[in-house]
């Protein structure tokens, strides 16, 4: 097809080949080109932070980048999280604290709180609100995800206390 | 919706990037942050022949010393401005507006160029880049010229770029002494488009006694930012009071017209627009009389 570029991408660890047409936006080229389904689209344009992905580190709507853009970059989706089947502190949190119901916009969320414990790693209630503004959720009315994220900083802040094995993601 | 075919050019410099504008022509469009652009996009509301990613121009990504004040490369994302030490320092008025754009997944990505090239009428930096008289670079074609950023923002939408142009830079002049800032804005929820907004810098004289001057001016209320003259008037000479404060607030209000939409009306916004000008008084005062002890 008239355009098309080739790309290579880092996506959790693992380098992808991929051929694009320029248009094709990156939560597509992640969903059908390479198959990881856990980032999702949901309202196309830059709204609903559903596609939260890390790109270079930092928290981005995946929805709003073209595949050709992240030529080169390393990029961090839900898929990357876990170890297996060891989940991640963050997604355990998720669970013991009742953080999703149906989990479309989880994903996304869960890669904005990543970035947050990355640079905060004790944020206050309202950095958190402040983080979650950039997302919509139709099903929790956002108090658990608050304290899901709550207690995954606790979480982490004792794996990196007792970092005798510091957990690496 | 899928964005319409383009054809895509990624410079890895200014030259590059005016060059490929040029090539690009008329229905070309420059890709920065793309957090405005890519939603019209996708939505097929543009359809740009040619994409000009400028997003690899390193060079245009810094923000240095100039002459006491700050030079903001145009591809410097909002997010480093949020967090940069020497902005804190030197514009303090620039880092708290900063902080009201979008979310943080879109300070990310979102750059200072980009939002005062775009030229919302609701955006929070080209009120900022009127209240500090800061300059716009701007490269093109025929070379780089300078626009006071008063000029730079014409209309809805619409800057004093020129079909082939490219904004660069941003200089803020060196902080005056004494001087205390506020950049508030109202918005249904946190991160939401400002209803109003407002950006304010209040300079007392060396007593700190009397009022020198100062900036008000406003975001949502028309095309660009809206500058109120009458109101920064009452600035000059003044003492400070709550009276005096009350006054530049009602005068600051009653110079504006704003539209009604499905947001808010006229009546309302002008309405906020006081109240807002009131409490940032209040706020930058407070800061002018601390002095250089600037902390957020």
């Amino acid at each position: 097809m008239a355009g098309e570029r080739r790309i290579v991408v880092r996506v959790n660890g693992v380098s992808y080949d991929g051929v694009v047409e320029p248009r094709k936006l990156l939560v597509d080229f992640i969903r059908e080109n390479l198959g990881l389904t856990g980032t999702h689209v949901g309202c196309e344009h830059g709204v609903c932070g559903s596609c939260t992905i890390l790109l270079d580190g930092e928290a981005v709507r995946s929805c709003l980048m073209f595949a050709v853009q992240a030529d080169g970059a390393e990029l961090l989706t839900v898929e990357g999280l876990a170890e297996g089947r060891q989940l991640h502190p963050i997604q355990e949190a998720f669970v013991e604290e009742h953080g999703l119901q149906c989990g479309f916009c989880t994903p996304g969320i869960l890669m904005s709180a990543y970035e947050l414990l990355q640079h905060d790693p004790n944020p206050s209630d309202e950095t958190i609100k402040d983080v979650l503004g950039g997302h919509l959720c139709r099903c929790t009315g956002y108090q658990d995800i608050v304290e899901s994220i709550r207690l995954a900083a606790m979480k982490m802040g004792t794996l990196a206390a007792h970092s005798a094995k510091a957990y690496v993601t | 919706m899928k964005p319409a075919p383009f054809e895509y050019l990624a410079p890895a410099s200014v030259a590059e990037a005016v060059a490929a504008l040029d090539q690009g022509g008329d229905e070309a469009k420059v890709l920065a942050g793309g957090q405005s652009l890519v939603p019209l996009l996708n939505l097929r509301l543009a359809r740009p022949t040619h994409l000009i990613d400028i997003n690899r121009v390193r060079e245009m990504d810094y923000i240095r010393d100039a002459d006491g004040g700050l030079a903001i490369g145009a591809l410097t994302r909002q997010r480093t401005v949020e967090r940069s030490d020497a902005v804190r320092a030197r514009c303090p008025l620039l880092q708290e507006a900063v902080r009201f754009i979008g979310h943080p997944q879109i300070r990310n990505r979102g750059t200072v160029g980009g939002s005062l090239a775009y030229a919302d009428p609701a955006a929070e930096l080209p009120a900022v880049m009127v209240a500090l008289d800061a300059e716009l670079r701007i490269a093109g074609p025929k070379g780089e010229r300078t626009v006071a950023a008063q000029d730079f923002f014409v209309s809805f939408l619409t800057t004093a770029l020129e079909p082939g142009e490219l904004l660069v830079e941003a200089r803020l002049p060196a902080w005056p002494a004494n001087t205390g800032w506020c950049f508030l804005e109202l918005s249904r929820r946190r991160g939401d488009f400002a209803l109003v907004g407002v950006a304010v810098t209040l300079t007392l004289d060396e007593s700190r006694a009397e009022f020198k001057g100062g900036r008000i001016v406003f975001t949502g209320v028309e095309g660009r930012p809206a500058r109120g003259r009458s109101a920064e008037q009452m600035l000059v000479g003044s003492r400070p009071s709550d009276a005096l404060i009350e006054q530049i607030g009602l005068e600051a209000a009653a110079g504006l017209d704003p539209a009604s939409d499905v947001h808010a009306s006229g009546k309302y916004r002008r309405a906020v627009a006081g109240e807002l000008v009131r409490r940032a008084l209040r706020v930058a005062l407070e800061r002018a009389r601390r002095g250089d002890a600037i902390t957020t």
